[in-house]
């Protein structure tokens, strides 16, 4: 036990190592892999992000003109924002919050504004 | 004296997984072991077969989040002799590196968890904080705090820019005293050599005949370790097997507490050597043919055994883990023991039930 005293004096005054966490947040890296969403100006419903997803969590249908997440079955591999082919899928540092029910996230297509001159 | 059956697990403060042995004792002296495993099986072989073969590294590091770099880098390195892909030279050390540092994040959790099934919850707190540190290095590098998702089949899907890996080499310096100050009092402890010195002794001809692999073959002065083979680049990284001779859990604590500062030294020796280029190789063919491979993970080899058929499909996928071939010795260790060195024994062989039942 006495092998421990230098370790417990610097304890002592060093202050906790833990963070005081709902009040102060450490930053998220700055490649972390978190939630993923879709610019649905860029994106043109090409189903690479479905067929590349391990846990096929992306479901993308042509009739209806969406993209649908689900944030619950996501590995965070960030394996379709690598490899959409428009650049349209937007990967946020911060992982998907804990919630009382699962729900997807669904994006609806959006057309480019025509500029009237 | 009659004999009684107790069962112990699949809850049981020291296992975090669950494993279930059924002990036969007489007097509190353990005459059989009978384990019974099943409790968390979730079919990742069979999986395996249904989905195309680049989402499987996937899937394969989801068996074991302790150990999940080795395993998608022993199942790409398998596929990738089936597809004969050359993986490039900053590839093969990124590999070393990242599979060290998740060598070094699964030994300081284990030496937390022998303090905490002995009942010495400061060091085991301590062990976990060196052990976040750690974690936030893995963070940085790989974009996630436990599931690497780097390996890809071909080489790996991120770089390490020279920043960040000057800032590895930093941190692990710096939390190297203090490993070696609580390695210090967890090894010279009084009541820790009490519940550790003697127990579960496992011989040297035990560990060759009934199978033992990674530190519980070496603690038993075995000198096996697949990393001598020199896969990835460990042929290019200098080291030496740690093996110790006394086969009790004193001495697999041991080969485990001197590999965690081994693994950083190999840290910094692939961080002086490490050539620049390309992280990952084109190919252009699918998995045909049969392959398998060896890979040393924290608590020993793994075995992987892939087939293809050359289709997008792999026809079959085995994987045999290291607490696979470890319980053997377990069974073997606990006969003669008392009962109340029954949990500090079976944590003695690291077991990662969900490795094993896949």
């Amino acid at each position: 036990m006495p092998w421990m005293f230098p370790t417990v004096m610097k304890n002592l005054f060093r202050g906790p190592a833990t963070r005081r966490y709902p009040y102060k947040k450490r930053e998220p890296f700055e490649e972390a892999r978190g939630k993923v969403s879709w610019d649905m100006v860029k994106c043109d419903l090409c189903h690479d992000c479905e067929r590349i997803c391990p846990v096929g969590a992306i479901v993308v249908d042509e009739e209806m003109k969406t993209v649908t997440y689900d944030p619950f079955l996501c590995v965070y591999c960030s394996k379709c924002a690598e490899s959409c082919f428009h650049g349209c899928i937007i990967v946020s540092l911060n992982y998907c919050e804990p919630a009382y029910e699962k729900s997807v996230d669904v994006f609806e297509k959006k057309e480019v504004p025509v500029e009237i001159t | 004296m009659a004999k009684v059956v107790v069962p112990f697990g699949p809850q049981h403060p020291v296992l975090p997984e669950p494993v279930h042995l059924t002990l036969v004792l007489e007097d509190d002296v353990v005459l059989q072991a009978i384990p019974a495993i099943g409790y968390c099986h979730r079919g990742i072989e069979k999986l395996a077969e249904k989905k195309p073969f680049q989402q499987v590294p996937f899937l394969v590091e989801r068996i074991c989040g302790i150990c999940n770099f080795m395993h998608a880098m022993a199942f790409c390195q398998a596929v990738e002799k089936l597809v004969g892909v050359e993986v490039p030279p900053r590839a093969k050390f990124l590999r070393v590196i990242w599979a060290e540092l998740n060598r070094v994040r699964s030994h300081l959790l284990w030496l937390g968890l022998l303090a905490d099934a002995i009942g010495f919850e400061s060091i085991f707190m301590q062990f976990w904080k060196i052990r976040e540190s750690v974690i936030d290095l893995i963070e940085e590098s790989t974009g996630a705090r436990i599931i690497f998702s780097t390996n890809i089949v071909g080489g790996l899907r991120r770089d390490i820019s020279g920043e960040l890996l000057t800032k590895i080499d930093r941190v692990l310096k710096q939390i190297r005293p203090e490993i070696e100050e609580l390695g210090h009092v967890l090894l010279n402890d009084y009541s820790i050599k009490q519940r550790a010195v003697g127990k579960g002794v496992l011989s040297k001809e035990d560990a060759h005949k009934l199978g033992a692999v990674g530190p519980t073959a070496r603690g038993s002065g075995l000198n096996v370790d697949v990393r001598t083979t020199g896969y990835a680049a460990y042929d290019e990284v200098a080291f030496e097997p740690t093996v110790e001779t006394a086969g009790d859990c004193y001495a697999r604590t041991l080969v485990r507490y001197r590999e965690t500062l081994q693994s950083m030294d190999m840290i910094h020796e692939a961080i002086v050597k490490i050539p620049s280029g390309e992280i990952a190789g084109v190919f252009e063919k699918w998995p045909e043919g049969e392959a398998f491979e060896l890979v040393e993970q924290p608590r020993g080899e793994v075995f992987y055994y892939v087939k293809g058929n050359g289709t997008i499909n792999l026809e079959r996928l085995r994987v045999r883990t290291p607490t696979f071939s470890n319980i053997p010795p377990l069974l073997h260790m606990l006969v003669g023991c008392h009962m109340e060195d029954v949990p500090i024994i079976t944590l003695s062989i690291d077991p990662c039930i969900s490795c094993t039942e896949r």
